[in-house]
């Protein structure tokens, strides 16, 4: 077969890509502790079918796959549209980086060590699968599948270290993520009394602004926003993230969180555009505002490297629902469209590789300073040099500054409040970013301070320093090299996206 | 009244039954208990509505309401799970008042 | 070929980077070899490019960042002004840099930032669009900090998030000034003349100042200013980065884009945009120099002259005119090779005496007299000596001045000639003829990399000012920009 063929159209690359994971995840739980030896080629082929994804998407544009042949509403029908294709790539990225990471650290040695080395590897596939299952969905309730699949795995990997504290934290994240699938599910539910189907497309053509669609729409999206730790909802996710291993903090934060996030935006710009009003869309973006600024704030209180991450996380969520407001408006005078649900996608994009890059910058260094509170990293870049400078690079993205994909999602962002004349948005996303050079900068000033602490550190592999290091080079590259995946964004991307919400 | 709109309305109670106890009830086990009957009164509500349809029995509902007790089955069990090992770990059956700084872990 | 000159001249620099940072710091052949290298080959990409534009060429490398925003490398003769500059003075940095750094830790760490310094700097100089620009601006920003706070020590430290706290902040006051800008325009390349027509003038007015107030924190104008002074508790050869090759001069530099490629003299003329910014330079001009005075640390006497010098090229630029916009060009230059020989001695004075203060160096023209005169030179450059490099700035300023009517700017450069002139005559009266007695250390020259540098620097000052009529003088290259590209 040539690779046209491979590429085809008709080639179920949508289905694949949840296939290979899951299949890799069944296959591990027998194998137990033997796991680690599929784990890196079964990860690579979910990194080849991602790519295939995209590029099947790239050349012929969205695919639609009904599975098995039978039609909506009694079939299911996959989805893979660029933005599909892009979060696919992302997905497989970071989970492939992740299961290289951890190689060395879930290799089951001793007792105490053997029950996370035996749990993590169909951990991290189901999760994987999960992520995907949610990505390529376009049905309401494969949706709800999907999201309890990643709830349950994350809380599960959360739990991994088996301490107390943890597991305190991933119960309370569990009865966030419970809620949150249940408030959801009540909506599926309402929605197909109406309905009749739960297929997102023909809803789309159906959808009413009754009364009892926008409770639906309004439990959904309260349920993810649990899930996505939207503030006021985020108390869970500083604990769990923290306190989870740096692997699943790297999944945790730059995957799951977005996975909730990206079923809002399905939602509300592929099924429900003309029913949001402005009253909603502020709402949403006035709660993300609060998130940056109150993520930012306690991001400069903590004295501990994860929670630092952690919060950081909260403040950088925030970013993302300034789309809502600033989907639409003016701006003309750009050549480029659907300026503020591009950035928004974007910064998706590059706070996952940036925010995962951190994790496992920061895992490398707790593991040899043997604790993670930040005055013991002073002078840690003389020792470190590859996990400070990856850490460094990836804050760089974070803060928004060029060149990196931060800078691109805040620069498509910007333009879109500005040509809208929305001044209040803007300020925010400025301050935020500066807050946020407040907070990292203070973790790197330690990392430069005089002095060597060589000799008290334990021996790390240069490896995970490496991992991280290259994470954090994709997410300047995404910045440099923004025009393919912009332009992979576009395929598919819903008229609302350009048009606003209504 | 009819025997749907009887089913409905139940559904309804079950599931503000639930709400409460998860407000009302800090015991760990009581609140996978209320996210249990949450759970249930959905379904039952989804079971009505199945039998709302004009042309007999609507397929759709009962396919998902089965998958979605398994899925239940799945978050109690991974619940009760994290519960035991908690209570054996500290003794304590509630969750600690906040904390924010998180203990880290590599 | 041509097309690639633009890629392959940035890359000097920043493949040195890449390749410096990962080695051992033992390896300090290996690492001064990699850096004379990348230094040497960006010499001769530049006087490649020299050659064809003053034929008249220009080089370009575009790359889509989005739709209809390039990341644009242009080389024109503007840009290759200040290219020339830094490329020219890297190499002497890198050189007295090796000998003044020694076996001091974290060598491979240093000559990384640093050679990324300079990939930012020429970047900077390089770029075709507004965007391209700010690219290289914050990754100067980014590359300068692990520098300055080089040493590690708590001071260093407090003076690096002073530096950050400065350019950050007025990097994102940049940053608003340019996406207010290109949301009502579109992307804005330089160089492309009516881009801005039709637009609200209080709009463009707001924007103009915002840009003005970002730019103007790294080319530290008054009241932005306060970063400079303390980054000088950074080692020698990185003060004379940020004074004389990159930082101060990237602000200026983009401030003269600003006014010329982005907005044109015409409009800058029809808001009345000018004169507001001309008395802004002058009063730091005049205000820096005061301060100047009353410092006793000769590190910080430079670098408050260093706020002073730099606003020449502000005012040059906003003075209308061709001879003012000449003298403030060729200012970008002359301030460059005058600062960093003093710099050079300054760090100098301060390894091989122990110098610090302006009254420790009684008595240095005798144990140090190449870099005491290399000092003096370019300290009576300052002053404006005539045919000196400042006299031939400040003359083509002052006739600029008059040709526009800005008859108010002669007095200010005659009060900041008196100025500097009491300011650095005092400390060439000590270096020379001030007695030497009760110092325990009288010091003596350091190694030949050490002083040649600033000797060479000095001598460029000098030449640039005594050879000015030359073409290729940087005067003949200033006057040849203005004749191609801005005379009206």
């Amino acid at each position: 077969m040539a690779l046209s063929d491979w590429l085809a159209p008709d080639m179920a690359w949508a289905a694949f890509s949840v296939i290979v994971p899951l299949a890799a995840a069944l296959l591990s739980l027998p194998l137990a502790r033997h796991a680690r030896y599929i784990a890196l080629p079964a990860a690579l082929l979910g990194l080849i079918v991602a790519c295939a994804s995209a590029a099947q998407v790239w050349l012929h544009g969205a695919v639609l796959l009904a599975a098995g042949g039978w039609a909506p509403p009694l079939g299911i029908v996959l989805r893979l549209d660029g933005l599909a294709a892009a979060f696919l790539v992302l997905t497989a990225a970071i989970s492939t980086a992740v299961a290289w990471y951890a190689l060395p650290q879930f290799a089951a040695r001793g007792a105490s060590e053997s029950r996370s080395g035996f749990a993590f590897w169909p951990l991290l596939f189901f999760l994987w699968a999960g992520l995907n299952a949610l990505l390529v969905s376009n049905d309401l309730f494969n949706l709800y599948v999907a999201l309890e699949l990643i709830g349950l795995t994350a809380v599960a990997l959360v739990a991994l270290d088996g301490k107390p504290a943890v597991i305190a934290a991933a119960l309370r994240y569990l009865l966030f993520a419970l809620f949150g699938s249940l408030a959801y599910l009540l909506g599926v539910v309402l929605l197909y009394a109406q309905y009749a189907t739960l297929d997102m497309t023909l809803l789309r053509h159906v959808a009413q602004a009754d009364f009892a669609t926008l409770l639906a729409a309004a439990l959904m999206t309260a349920g993810l926003l649990a899930k996505t730790a939207l503030v006021p909802l985020h108390a869970w996710l500083p604990p769990a993230h923290a306190g989870a291993p740096a692997p699943a903090s790297a999944l945790l934060s730059a995957l799951v969180v977005k996975g909730s996030f990206y079923v809002v935006i399905r939602l509300w710009f592929d099924v429900l555009p003309n029913q949001a009003g402005a009253a909603f869309t502020t709402l949403l973006g006035t709660l993300g505002a609060l998130a940056i600024l109150y993520g930012s704030a306690l991001a400069f209180r903590q004295n501990r490297l994860k929670p630092i991450i952690a919060y950081s996380t909260v403040a950088q969520l925030g970013y993302l629902f300034l789309v809502f407001p600033l989907a639409g408006g003016a701006g003309e005078a750009q050549p480029w469209g659907a300026a503020a649900w591009s950035g928004g996608m974007f910064h998706a994009l590059s706070h996952g590789l940036a925010k995962a890059a951190m994790f496992l910058a920061a895992g490398t260094l707790i593991q040899a300073v043997g604790h993670d509170r930040i005055d013991g990293l002073d002078g840690i870049a003389r020792s470190m040099p590859i996990a400070a400078f990856a850490f460094g690079l990836a804050a760089i993205s974070l803060m928004g500054l060029p060149p990196s994909g931060g800078f691109t999602a805040k620069y498509l962002l910007l333009t879109a409040a500005l040509a809208a004349g929305q001044w209040g948005w803007a300020i925010i996303m400025i301050v935020g970013g500066l807050l946020a050079a407040g907070y990292l900068f203070r973790v790197l000033n330690r990392f430069l301070l005089e002095g060597d602490r060589s000799a008290t550190l334990q021996a790390v592999p240069a490896g995970g320093q490496i991992i991280a290091l290259l994470l954090a080079l994709a997410a300047i590259l995404l910045g440099l090299l923004s025009a393919t995946p912009y332009a992979l964004l576009q395929i598919g991307r819903p008229d609302a996206a350009a048009g606003g919400l209504s | 009244m009819t025997g749907i709109t009887l089913f409905g309305l139940t559904g309804a109670l079950v599931i503000g039954l639930g709400v409460f106890g998860l407000v009302a009830r800090h015991h760990l086990v009581h609140r996978v208990l209320a996210f249990n009957l949450i759970g249930s009164g959905i379904f039952l509500l989804f079971g009505a509505l199945a039998s709302r349809s004009p042309n007999g029995t609507d397929p759709v509902p009962q396919a998902l309401v089965i998958t979605g007790i398994v899925v239940a089955l799945a978050a109690t069990a991974l619940a009760v799970t994290l519960i035991t090992r908690f209570a054996e770990a500290s003794g304590r059956t509630h969750l600690p008042d906040d904390s924010e700084d998180g203990d880290g872990a590599v | 070929m041509s097309a690639w000159l633009p890629v392959l001249v940035l890359s000097t620099s920043l493949v040195t980077a890449i390749a410096i940072f990962p080695l051992a710091q033992a390896r300090q052949r290996l690492r001064t070899g990699v850096n004379l290298a990348g230094a040497l080959a960006k010499l001769a990409l530049v006087a490649i490019m020299l050659e064809g534009v003053a034929r008249g060429e220009i080089y370009e490398t575009r790359l889509a960042l989005l739709p209809g925003l390039d990341f644009l490398l242009r080389v024109d003769a503007l840009a290759l002004l200040f290219l020339t500059l830094s490329a020219v003075l890297w190499l002497l940095t890198t050189i007295y840099a090796i000998s003044y750094l020694g076996d001091s830790p974290h060598l491979s760490r240093f000559f990384g930032f640093f050679s990324l310094c300079v990939a930012a700097t020429t970047g900077i100089a390089l770029s075709g669009t507004l965007i391209t620009f700010f690219i290289f601006y914050e990754l100067l920003t980014l590359a300068t900090w692990p520098l300055v706070v080089h040493r590690g020590n708590a001071e260093s430290m407090a003076a690096g998030s002073r530096y950050l706290a400065y350019t950050l902040a007025g990097s994102a006051v940049l940053l608003i000034g340019i996406v207010w800008l290109e949301s009502l325009t579109g992307p804005i390349e330089f160089d492309r003349p009516g881009q801005l027509v039709g637009l609200d003038p209080a709009a463009l007015q707001a924007i103009f100042w915002l840009l003005i107030a970002g730019l103007g924190v790294k080319a530290a104008i008054v009241p932005l200013h306060g970063w400079l002074p303390s980054a000088m508790v950074a080692p020698a050869p990185v003060s004379a980065l940020l004074h004389a090759v990159a930082v101060v001069k990237a602000g200026a530099f983009g401030i003269v884009r600003i006014i010329y490629d982005v907005y044109g003299t015409g409009l800058v003329f029809e808001l009345g945009i000018g004169l507001p910014l001309a008395l802004v330079a002058s009063f730091t001009i005049i205000y820096g120099s005061m301060r100047a005075l009353q410092q006793s640390d000769i590190k910080r006497r430079l670098a408050y002259s260093t706020v002073s010098q730099v606003s020449y090229i502000v005012l040059g630029a906003s003075v209308f005119g061709p001879f003012a916009t000449i003298g403030g060009l060729v200012h970008l230059v002359h301030q460059g090779l005058m600062k960093i020989t003093l710099f050079f001695a300054a760090g100098a004075f301060a390894e091989r005496m122990h110098a610090y203060r302006v009254t420790d160096l009684a008595g240095a023209g005798r144990s140090m007299p190449w870099t005491a005169a290399a000092f003096t030179i370019a300290a009576l450059g300052m002053i404006g000596v005539p045919p000196m490099a400042g006299f031939i700035s400040k003359w083509y300023l002052g006739v600029g001045a008059v040709q526009g009517g800005f008859i108010w700017v002669i007095p200010v450069l005659i009060g900041s000639s008196l100025l500097n002139a009491a300011y650095f005559l005092p400390v060439v009266y000590r270096l020379w003829f001030a007695p030497a007695s009760g110092r325990a250390d009288p010091g003596s020259e350091g190694p030949l990399w050490l002083i040649a540098p600033a000797v060479i620097t000095a001598f460029a000052a000098l030449f640039a000012g005594l050879l000015a009529g030359l073409g290729l003088s940087p005067l003949g290259w200033a006057t040849m920009i203005v004749t191609r590209n801005y005379s009206p």
